[in-house]
């Protein structure tokens, strides 16, 4: 028995087995199809569709809270009829305040950029752009939609106790978390919630171990690791971080939910609720920081990394120019997937921590400054001088540089410990988290779904609404977060329900009114896109050319409504790197990777 | 020089694509990913617990907590059981490797016996691990243990090393606390690890039906068991880590 019998055995969907498997699919049930289907762009479309419902519950909870912040003394009656004894007499009540800003931070730190940004992309571009017939096992993806998806439901069904979700924050810190009477959140809902993110993480591990195995055992024949296009390279080291991190996330879940429920003492020292001491003596509340913020940071990158990734190729496919450092792109991308791990304590500066150990974390984080640079250095090489074509997902991916520098400069601020001291906590984190990772992120993934719409519907999305939307978002996000940088200088703090109430912070009421005013304006533009979106998927202009934007890339390849087992007969062979946008020699102006070198031409 | 371009020849051609560059499977490759994942999990829960106990004044003695074997009563026999605990899953692991060892021949017959003893020993530790956890439980340890105030001092300075007297002392302030934060950490990881052994053990059964119904000679070979294998092998190298982090140092 030969090792190749095991490594191409018959269920690997590779070479001769698949042949006829696009053929074997036509007549599949619709549910084994669309429901419980194992091909991977089927599932990228299932997280897809998942995320955008999330993102939409998501904002929507940040458009509430927003009008508590804005209008802190004016009643909203249509609240009370959908929140019901959460806005009596449409006035938020203070605890599901804070259950709307643990919810709006789990949501879309977790379901959205997450899972609904890496599943979506990793699932539909790692098995198109390196040559596959799909995902190393189908089962496993498909498992890992199926565990997110029931995660979204214990989440969703939190959202509906009587009690209220949890509403300790996204950090779930202890003794808030961990003490079932601490508040109205503490009890069913962060069981709930629990419940929910182990799942997730369970969802998480299997799909990154896919990607992976994917990535290194899947490539189709000449397709080298330096052939890769810039995606791959980024949604290959958000699957490493996501697997690594996450189990240390899961560890601190396990001693919490022993805290909360078997009166263990890991997180809980002593403390008198009502004047009676509870059973928990000695335990350390900065443990569980500590093993949240070893997830906490590396997943900032998580979600950072597959944006980066489809920026780098969106911007070299619409400057029509090869990217600018190919090989320090990559670098950089592992430079900030080793640092990641071990920048987490920055999190908690002022948590008492011995101030020479957070001077090394200090020297640390401010280290991920450099590959950073090198990544916006290389992308604004790249436009330099490109014949620019502006479509939605260019000025997509053109923002999300614009937004990763903003908000990545505030970001050397709060590295630094000694002003950390004074920016902890304040509107300032709020504002450089928002820009750098929130708003940022969320432009990549919009750049993805303009840019690989027409792969993954074999339709276009409309343009001028893409570009509505686009201008509307953009001087929205730094509307909304610009001015919050000034209020977290001037020492205002996250979380608080109501600022009209302190001295020092009545001065930025108009302010946060004219920050609500526009959360709610770029929350409805939002719209424009979903109905972009969803119109799009039956009614958009159909594709008639595979390759509408003239790249390169494996995907652009196969037919323009690809089967499962994406290209009808041989895998295509790989001859050239991802990025050879020159002179064909035929007046065009980009060789696909799949053409042979011509006589005298050298790799890249 | 010839060799250097040699090498990186072969190196080219290897990650060339077309072919796994490790020369295993996917699933192998999962499997080796998953394990290090896992091994965040457990470092992780050994790490608080190395903090825990690092941060504490005095810290219960293994030698006095592990000191009794079944059926021989008050016989002080320090750390003979999780010896022979130890032994037994150690035991598994051998026989395990022999079973992939004949899948590997495509000896059907000796990977049905070999898995069979896998199993026999996986079951043998989670049954002292069930004695051991029965007769904590009877002294009076349990996760959220020893949290009242009032407790004497006497109902658990015997976990302690008597013979120190800088131990003996520090016991009315801080023996309660070290005793509560001791069992919580030993019953939370020795537990997972069990969890994991428990989960081995029905993947192996799952993997021996399989094989006694010819399943892997169809396939042509027993990938499955030396994938399970490495499982296996993981699960017991957590052990050894476990075993040092609660009964040696």
């Amino acid at each position: 028995m030969s090792n190749e019998a095991i490594i191409h055995g018959p269920e690997v969907a590779h070479g001769n087995a698949a042949e006829h498997q696009g053929h074997e699919h036509h007549e599949q049930h619709f549910i084994w199809k669309y429901i419980f289907s194992q091909d991977h762009k089927i599932i990228s479309r299932q997280f897809l569709v998942t995320g955008i419902f999330w993102a939409i519950v998501g904002a929507f909870f940040s458009l509430i809270f927003r009008l508590q912040l804005g209008f802190p003394d004016s009643t909203f009656p249509w609240m009370e009829s959908i929140l019901g004894e959460w806005a009596k007499g449409g006035k938020l009540s203070p605890e599901f305040y804070y259950a709307l800003i643990t919810m709006h931070g789990t949501i879309l730190v977790f379901f959205v950029l997450t899972a609904g940004l890496s599943g979506t992309f990793a699932n539909l571009l790692i098995p198109l752009q390196i040559g596959a017939r799909d995902m190393a096992s189908p089962f496993l993806n498909m498992l890992s939609y199926w565990f997110f998806f029931a995660s979204s439901v214990f989440m969703f069904i939190s959202l509906f106790v009587q009690t209220g979700p949890a509403a300790g924050g996204w950090t779930t810190y202890p003794p808030l978390s961990a003490l079932k009477e601490a508040s109205l959140g503490s009890g069913v809902g962060m069981d709930l919630w629990l419940i929910g993110m182990a799942l997730f993480v369970i969802s998480s591990l299997l799909g990154g171990l896919n990607y992976i195995s994917t990535v290194l055992n899947m490539r189709t024949k000449g397709m080298t690791m330096t052939r890769l296009p810039l995606t791959i390279w980024a949604l290959f080291f958000t699957a490493v971080l996501g697997v690594l991190s996450f189990p240390v996330l899961f560890s601190g879940f396990v001693l919490l939910i022993f805290d909360r429920n078997f009166g263990t003492s890991f997180y809980l020292s002593e403390i008198f609720i009502n004047g009676r001491a509870l059973p928990h003596i000695g335990g350390s509340a900065i443990l569980y920081q500590h093993l949240f913020w070893f997830l906490g940071h590396p997943e900032v990158y998580i979600i950072m990394l597959p944006g980066m990734g489809m920026a780098s190729e969106i911007i070299a496919v619409n400057s029509r120019k090869p990217i600018f450092g190919y090989l320090a792109m990559v670098i950089s991308l592992i430079s900030i997937t080793l640092l990641a791990f071990l920048v987490w304590a920055h999190h908690m500066f002022v948590t008492g921590m011995s101030p020479f150990l957070g001077s090394i974390f200090v020297l640390l984080t401010l280290l991920i400054a450099v590959p950073s640079a090198v990544k916006v250095f290389n992308w604004l090489t790249t436009i330099w001088k490109g014949n620019l074509r502006f479509t939605p997902a260019m000025l997509f991916a053109l923002g999300f540089v614009s937004l990763f520098i903003s908000g990545g400069l505030t970001g050397i601020f709060l590295g630094n410990s000694a002003l950390d001291i004074h920016l902890h906590d304040t509107y300032f984190v709020v504002a450089h988290f928002h820009i750098v990772m929130g708003v940022s992120a969320f432009f990549g993934m919009f750049a993805g779904i303009y840019h690989w719409f027409p792969k993954m519907f074999g339709r276009f999305m409309n343009n001028t609404l893409g570009y509505i939307h686009f201008f509307i978002t953009i001087a929205g996000a730094y509307l909304i977060f610009w001015p919050m940088h000034y209020e977290g200088i001037a020492g205002m703090p996250r979380r608080y329900y109501d600022y009209s109430a302190w001295e020092s912070f009545k001065q930025f009421q108009s302010l946060n009114a004219f920050i609500s005013v526009i959360a709610a304006i770029v929350f409805f533009t939002q719209f424009i896109f979903v109905i972009n979106f969803f119109v799009s998927i039956w009614r958009g202009r159909r594709l008639t050319n595979p390759n509408p934007w003239g790249a390169t890339t494996l995907e652009w390849t196969t037919p323009i409504h690809p089967g499962h087992g994406n290209w009808e007969g041989e895998i295509p062979e790989v001859y050239r790197w991802a990025y050879d946008y020159k002179d064909d020699g035929h007046g065009g102006d980009f060789i696909p990777q799949t053409v042979p070198l011509r006589e005298g031409e050298e790799d890249h | 020089m010839a060799q250097a371009t040699a090498t990186s020849i072969t190196e080219s051609k290897a990650w060339g694509g077309g072919r796994s560059p490790f020369n295993v499977s996917y699933g192998k490759m999962m499997m080796w990913f998953f394990l290090m994942s896992d091994a965040f999990t457990f470092g992780a829960l050994l790490i608080s617990y190395g903090t825990t106990r690092f941060f504490s004044a005095v810290w219960p003695d293994a030698n006095q907590v592990f000191k009794s074997f079944p059926f021989m009563g008050e016989t002080n026999l320090p750390l003979l059981f999780v010896s022979l605990m130890t032994f037994i899953l150690i035991m598994s692991s051998v026989t395990m490797v022999l079973a992939v060892h004949a899948g590997h021949y495509g000896d059907r017959k000796n990977v049905i016996k070999w898995m069979l003893w896998t199993i026999i020993g996986g079951i043998g530790f989670l049954s002292c691990q069930a004695w051991e956890w029965t007769h904590l439980h009877s002294e009076g340890g349990w996760w959220g243990s020893f949290t009242d105030p009032s407790t004497p001092v006497s109902a658990f300075a015997h976990f302690f090393n008597h013979h120190k007297e800088s131990v003996m002392a520090a016991l009315p302030a801080h023996g309660m606390q070290a005793t509560h934060d001791f069992f919580n950490y030993f019953f939370t990881i020795t537990g997972f690890h069990g969890g994991h052994v428990f989960s081995g053990v029905v993947f192996n059964i799952l993997v021996l039906v399989n094989t006694v119904n010819g399943v892997y000679q169809r396939r042509g070979h027993y990938e499955m068991v030396e994938k399970i294998g490495l499982y296996w092998h993981f699960v017991d190298l957590v052990w050894v880590f476990v075993f040092t982090c609660f009964y040696l140092l």
